[in-house]
């Protein structure tokens, strides 16, 4: 495809210790209009256990389907998604979501929503308490754990939203966009705490964002999606040693050449539907 | 803005509007163009209020017995409208079935429920309450249902990635998240008992109730009780509805869905 030597073609040869394979994945909706759109077609990925992953395409790739696909919300239509090779028939804790909408749930405080999804793990009453405040400090909302969810800024919620699925203690974090509806400053925030995070827990991360400078920042590989029918077309895997700055003058590098290549693949794509230009910001 | 000039500002105009009407009230019955028979004077209805309060057929003990009933019959249309309201939300044929069963139930005003119900179970208290349950109930189990639908696809998703399942997932999460839609109906179902309360105690001479007694001050061309009772009527209904709307912006509240207009 291009000289650049950080780009591979997908797919790579499996190797054992995929964490998650995605094998020859389809997946056709029927919208309400009764169209048929087919979201993605024999999409084929390996992800590496503890690898943190950004995938990254324009709207309408499907990169929330794919993330749907191994959250175990939704079935392939042909292909398989193994976990530790095992088909995944079912959601579950040991794969935690994070939505772009913070998903806490209204009539519980901060603090009752981390307890209901530990005890949905089996952790005993008398412990949740306690490991929930754990997981607050982890993402400095302690004070807050009394409040209620909408009493919070939207970043803070996202905050909580992340303290419960840690709380969960997930082999996967699946991220869809999650600081997608933030302002500049606390999305910022977060994309710190978030590495923090998986430099602390060393979790498979995949983490779906149409922000390159996001996933450069984040990730050990970006992986590149084609517009609909999503597959993936490239990757460019970041070595860039953490903690990153966002100052970084290699990583802003990264960033406009994985941009670039992105313009392209928008471009070059069979569906040119106005390929949105991806968001650099 | 201080607290008591908020709540000067909750009931001035109320107030404002009540003395007007009754202002009014006072012109026209000051003007001799009808007879006190038909159109008493506002004193002589405040003076009926106040000598028919006690006693065991008074206005206090008469709107007792009727919100009691009001309430016997509000707690078994709750008991047959929600589980008819969950089972329609769960499942498309229940909803085809049952669930236009009970929309067309609802478009029959249940007063005329009545002929039949004294038929049946006699002139009596029981008719009474048939006829409040059967007026009550469809609107809860169609508010239920409604409720239940309209739960935010993303919680559920939520609830299922962490790993909540079957009863779970319903009585942690869909449920609670119901609860909203949930309350609106039981205001709505309310006001429909409360008004086929009063009809049906109107007509059924056993059920002593506010209903009855306007029924009765009829009879007698006491137009000032007649007056009293719909006033107490009228206090009953905006004191109840008060009640709901509190517990309405209470759970609004503390879920952050209240708007400030």
């Amino acid at each position: 495809m291009t000289s650049d030597p950080a780009l591979h073609l997908v797919p790579e040869t499996p190797t054992a210790s995929s964490k998650l394979s995605i094998r020859g994945v389809t997946k056709t909706f029927v919208q309400a209009s009764g169209e048929r759109v087919k979201a993605l077609e024999r999409a084929t990925l390996d992800i590496g256990k503890g690898e943190f992953v950004c995938l990254i395409g324009p709207s309408g790739c499907g990169k929330s389907t794919l993330l749907n696909l191994i959250a175990g919300l939704e079935r392939p239509d042909e292909g398989e998604v193994l976990m530790d090779g095992r088909p995944i028939l079912q959601p579950g804790p040991d794969r935690a979501v994070l939505f772009q909408e913070p998903s806490l749930f209204p009539w519980m405080s901060v603090l009752a929503n981390l307890e209901f999804a530990l005890g949905l793990i089996g952790t005993p009453k008398r412990e949740r308490t306690e490991r929930a405040m754990g997981w607050l400090e982890t993402v400095h909302l302690a004070r807050f754990a009394m409040a209620q969810p909408h009493e919070l800024s939207p970043g803070m919620r996202q905050r909580a939203t992340l303290a419960r699925a840690l709380a969960c203690q997930p082999e996967i974090l699946l991220a869809d966009e999650p600081f997608g509806a933030l302002d500049a400053q606390s999305r910022e925030v977060l994309q710190r705490e978030l590495q923090t995070v998986w430099l602390e827990t060393r979790n498979t991360f995949v983490f779906v964002t149409h922000n390159v400078r996001e996933a450069v920042f984040l990730a050990d590989r970006v992986v590149l999606m084609s517009p609909r029918p999503g597959t993936f077309v490239a990757e460019h895997r970041i070595s860039s040693p953490r903690p990153r700055a966002f100052e970084d003058v290699l990583l802003s590098k990264v960033v406009v050449d994985v941009h670039d290549h992105l313009l392209k693949e928008v471009k070059g794509g069979v569906a040119t539907e106005e390929g949105p230009r991806p968001d650099l910001a | 803005m201080s607290r008591p000039r908020r709540v000067l500002d909750q009931i001035w105009p109320r107030v404002a509007i009540v003395a007007i009407i009754v202002l009014l009230w006072w012109a026209a019955f000051e003007s001799g163009n009808w007879s006190e028979v038909l159109l008493p004077s506002p004193a002589s209805v405040w003076d009926s209020l106040v000598s028919n309060l006690g006693g065991s057929n008074g206005l206090l003990m008469v709107a007792y017995r009727s919100l009691f009933r009001l309430f016997a019959g509000l707690v078994l249309a709750m008991l047959i409208g929600t589980p008819i309201g969950l089972a329609c939300a769960r499942w498309d044929v229940v909803q085809r079935s049952v669930g236009s069963l009970v929309g067309g139930l609802q478009a029959l005003p249940s007063i005329v429920w009545l002929p039949l119900a004294s038929l049946w179970l006699g002139f009596n208290e029981k008719a009474v309450l048939f006829v409040v349950v059967v007026g009550a109930f469809p609107a809860i189990a169609i508010a239920t249902a409604a409720a239940v639908r309209m739960v935010p696809p993303n919680l559920v998703r939520t609830g299922r990635t962490l790993g909540a399942r079957g009863w779970v997932l319903y009585g942690r999460v869909v449920l609670p998240a119901a609860v909203p839609g949930y309350l609106a109906g039981l205001q709505q179902a309310w006001a429909i008992a409360w008004r086929a309360l009063m009809a049906a105690e109107l007509v059924i001479a056993g059920a002593r109730g506010l209903g009855h007694l306007i029924a009765r001050a009829w009879g007698q061309i006491d137009t000032p009780l007649i007056m009293a009772t719909m006033v107490v009527i009228m206090l009953v209904g905006v004191a109840v509805d008060g009640l709901f709307s509190w517990v309405d912006r209470r759970i609004r509240r503390r879920r952050g869905l209240l708007v400030r207009a």
